[in-house]
């Protein structure tokens, strides 16, 4: 960017990130603040980046668009559906402001990333203040780039830990041709065998969910996208195996984006002295169970991401965190209620993770090349 | 010369030859009597990797055959201080795998055991020698496969795959080694084994995994690596279309972009190598066509008709002078066969030929084929153009004889300049064969000077001591400092205008 305007605004961001550095405080960066509740609670002073806002540069036929981490992620999803194009890894935007910069920090991903890839899959480059003010860049706008380390993969998901993100570019993909959902009542073993066994095959299959009723039964959505002819020709296969019912199209865009967005009763009842959990599982992990969780627990990603409700005190989350690194994943507390204490720690820690602990020291020394002062440092992301 | 920073005053022979048994005495009592190699009949064909043009002979060579020892060798290594070139199956097109004269080369080769295939999970945990295309064989009767399918692939390792990220001619679709990994067992320079990525879709903290792919082997030495296995298409057809004209082929790959269609393979081979693999192929490509577009449509029978037509449809509008259909499985290998010979192709028409590996947004491809054509004048040289179209990566192929001094030098300009072309026009200097020893000076182009600071700073997180693979990849301050001297010309940099991106 090279608008007065904006070299302004990075100014701004410059001079703020050197008074950290020079009073030995840290910045919390805040986008829409949509996700401000996610991650280690923390009350240094706010970077907002909503300022730096704009699409600099969007081509279709390259797939690729490279926008300003201010810019709302609704300008984004529209820009680009206006040419039949989607951010196909679905990122969640849990509130109106959502931005594309906190979108990528955050790294989260919606029900499509079982079958297209993670958010950090889809980066291809970065522009960034780090923690001594320097604008650098990596990557780039194109699929293929071995040049230098792949740093502009590390941010997905940093929190906001690792530097300041200016502008992403980001690899979009065009709309499925055809989409169908289909749903049917079945057993959390038998939902988990079945869709495995269908990702095996080459079947449209795009997302999953299971959702658990009270009678130790539960509810599976599936959703197939792709050519028409294979979305056709694959629905009478899925059926062979169990009583599936197509959704009506309307029901069915806004059941996928209520599960995105954790608009589904199974997320929005949670008690006060209740958190969610997340568990990210791998594909061979059966049913777990947990002291005192609630009956009506949320499965996607074919099983490998799961949301629980249990009690929010630390030895709960100590048995959560136990089951999933056992099955050989890991556990974070993703959304605690009103009475949890604010001061816990949300994520599994590399020190409790098996051979990790060195990659502890690796992690620190990565931060500290961006960002020697710390002005990052504000432990959101351990 | 280019590559003048190679040129360091001979050490002395005797320390040489001391660290040689200083080397040789550590490792003895880790490797068996036949996994450890340094006299020089034996070290020999370890002198280069498939960038035959650098070469150099390292103290010796290991063979280690299981992760312990790789440990041990690591932690031996790293009391002496004595660099290590980690090695697969040296088809590296950048030099990565070049040995230093003073260090170890240590080979991965023989890891080669598959550990787990688990067809329910969709996943194959392996050895970091295995062969790319070993892992697809092993699984196809489970009618599974590996999806990146580098051209080496029947040699290649995926120790090697991690390390450049390679990709392949379905990656547009199916992604590179960082879309098919998930995860990556190694051992740091200290000799600590750890893991990055795991089984489940994420981990915690940063994404080590994401920079440890395609870090040419200078942050750890890979021992195991868990490919994610994909359902094979029940069928592939491929379509052939020939244009009159360079600009109608290149807009007719965005046009199919544009259309909403992501082809299994889109590639692009010119006039020159159109010609070049026919003579060697027979493949019944149009010679009169000045490009030719390879537009390959997988997935279910019903899936595959429709694409096929949509695909026709849009190449007919954009021009296409000729257009053939594969109607079995022998005629779609016939009209791949030119586009994968099209390097022993080249092999037949110069006694060399360098590969180049620059990627940039498909709009500029034809005005990249258009400097190459005034490049070939200049130079006096002439160049094969094939290209991952659909992804932008292209390969041009200079041709030239390595035993004329002056041409392998204007061999050599003539890819750099391409490559300071490619990030001139928003691209990048490698999509895929790494940067190696090869295109180290033009990392000084591509990157600014913090953003190469910013890599020895990754460098030295893993590798604090610079012990792994250090001179490769990452150009040094002085090193870039001096190709800037080098190439001024008028008091100005090429391309003062650039971006550093």
């Amino acid at each position: 960017m090279s608008s007065p305007q904006s070299s302004a605004q990075l100014d701004l961001f410059r001079e703020q990130i050197i008074n950290a550095a020079k009073y030995k405080t840290s910045l919390s960066i805040e986008g829409g603040g949509t996700k401000s509740w996610y991650g280690n609670a923390n009350h240094f002073e706010k970077l907002h980046t909503s300022a730096y806002s704009g699409i600099l540069e969007y081509q279709p036929e390259e797939l690729v668009i490279t926008a300003c981490a201010g810019t709302p992620l609704k300008e984004i999803e529209a820009a680009l559906d206006e040419k039949n194009q989607v951010l196909a890894f679905e990122p969640p935007h849990f509130g109106h402001n959502a931005s594309f910069g906190g979108a990528i920090a955050a790294g989260l991903a919606g029900p499509g990333r079982i079958s297209v890839g993670n958010l950090r899959d889809f980066v291809l480059g970065a522009r960034i203040l780090d923690g001594k003010g320097q604008d650098l860049s990596f990557g780039g706008k194109v699929m293929k780039n071995v040049a230098g380390y792949d740093v502009s993969r590390l941010l997905p998901g940093s929190m906001g830990t690792l530097s300041l993100l200016l502008e992403a570019s980001v690899k979009v993909l065009p709309k499925p041709a055809a989409t169908t959902t289909l749903r049917c009542q079945i057993s959390q073993v038998r939902a988990l065998k079945l869709l495995n066994e269908w990702a095996g095959q080459p079947l449209p299959l795009s997302a999953s969910c299971w959702i658990s009723n009270a009678n130790d039964d539960g509810e599976l959505t599936i959703r197939l996208a792709g050519a028409a002819a294979a979305v056709k020709a694959a629905i009478p296969l899925m059926g062979v195996a169990v009583n599936i019912i197509e959704l009506d199209p309307k029901i069915a865009k806004e059941f996928w984006s209520n599960l995105r967005e954790q608009n589904l009763t199974a997320f929005t009842n949670l008690e006060t002295d209740k958190t969610l959990y997340r568990l990210s599982l791998p594909a061979a992990c059966g049913p777990i169970s947990i002291p005192n969780m609630s009956y009506d627990i949320v499965l996607e990603w074919h099983g490998q991401q799961r949301w629980i409700k249990a009690p929010g005190d630390e030895a709960t989350f100590a048995t959560m965190k136990e089951i999933a690194s056992s099955n050989g994943g890991h556990a974070s507390r993703f959304k605690q209620g009103a009475d949890v204490d604010p001061a816990y720690q949300r994520f599994t820690q590399l020190s409790e993770q098996a051979h990790s602990q060195s990659l502890e020291i690796v992690q620190t020394r990565l931060r500290s090349a961006f960002d020697p002062a710390g002005v990052f440092a504000t432990s959101r992301l351990p | 010369m280019i590559h003048m920073n190679m040129v360091t005053p001979l050490p002395d022979l005797a320390a040489i030859t001391a660290l040689q048994s200083t080397l040789v005495s550590a490792l003895r009592p880790i490797l068996p009597e036949h996994a450890l190699l340094w006299e020089p009949e034996d070290t020999i064909p370890y002198e280069c990797d498939g960038l035959a043009a650098y070469r150099k002979m390292p103290l010796a060579v290991a063979l280690p055959e299981t992760e312990e020892q790789v440990a041990q060798i690591l932690k031996a290594c790293f009391a002496l201080e004595i660099p290590i070139v980690p090695r697969g199956s040296g088809t590296g097109l950048s030099g990565g795998a070049m040995p230093i004269s003073q260090g170890l080369v240590l080979s991965l080769a023989k890891l080669k055991k598959i550990i787990n295939i688990d067809p329910f999970t969709r996943t194959a945990v392996v050895q970091p020698g295995v062969r790319n295309l070993a892992i697809s064989e092993a699984v196809a009767h489970l009618g599974l496969y590996y999806a990146p399918d580098p051209s080496s692939q029947i040699a290649c390792s995926i120790g090697g795959n991690v390390n450049e990220n390679s990709g392949g001619v379905h990656c547009l679709k199916y992604g590179l080694t960082l879309h098919n990994v998930l995860k990556v067992r190694g051992i740091l320079m200290n000799g600590e084994i750890v893991e990055f990525g795991s089984l489940a879709p994420d981990s915690p903290g940063l994404d080590l995994l994401a920079i440890v792919m395609g870090s040419e082997g200078m942050l750890a030495v890979v021992t195991e690596v868990t490919v994610k296995l994909i359902a094979k298409p029940k069928l592939a057809r491929v379509i052939m279309a020939s244009f009159d004209d360079i600009e109608k082929g290149a807009n007719a790959v965005a046009a199919i972009i544009a259309a909403g269609i992501i082809p299994a393979g889109l590639e692009m081979m010119d006039k020159a190598t159109t010609r070049a693999v026919e003579e060697f192929v027979h493949a019944g490509y149009d010679l009169e066509a000045e490009t030719i577009l390879l537009c390959e449509s997988d997935g279910t029978p019903e899936e595959v008709a429709e694409e096929i037509e949509r695909m026709t449809k849009v190449l007919e509008e954009a021009g296409a002078s000729g257009i053939q259909i594969s109607q079995n499985e022998a005629e779609r290998l016939q009209f791949w066969s030119g586009r994968k010979n099209a390097f022993p192709a080249a092999g037949r028409l110069a006694p060399d030929y360098y590969c180049m590996d620059g990627t940039i947004p498909r709009r500029n491809i034809a005005t990249l084929l258009k400097r190459i054509q005034g490049m070939e004048k200049k130079y006096g040289l002439a160049c094969l153009n094939v290209f991952h179209a659909g992804d932008g990566n292209m390969h041009p192929l200079i041709l030239f004889n390595g035993a004329d001094p002056d041409e392998w030098h204007r061999a050599e300009e003539f890819g750099t300049e391409i490559l300071e072309a490619c990030v001139e026009l928003d691209g990048t200097i490698t999509g895929e064969h790494g940067v190696g020893i090869e295109k180290i000076n033009s990392m000084c182009v591509q990157f600014g000077e913090g953003e190469r600071e910013s890599f020895w700073g990754v460098k030295s997180a893993f590798d604090p001591e610079h012990l792994l693979n250090p001179d490769k990849a990452i150009p040094t301050l002085n090193r870039c400092a001096e190709y800037g001297r080098m190439r001024i010309s008028g008091g100005k940099l090429p391309h003062p205008e650039l971006e550093r991106f």
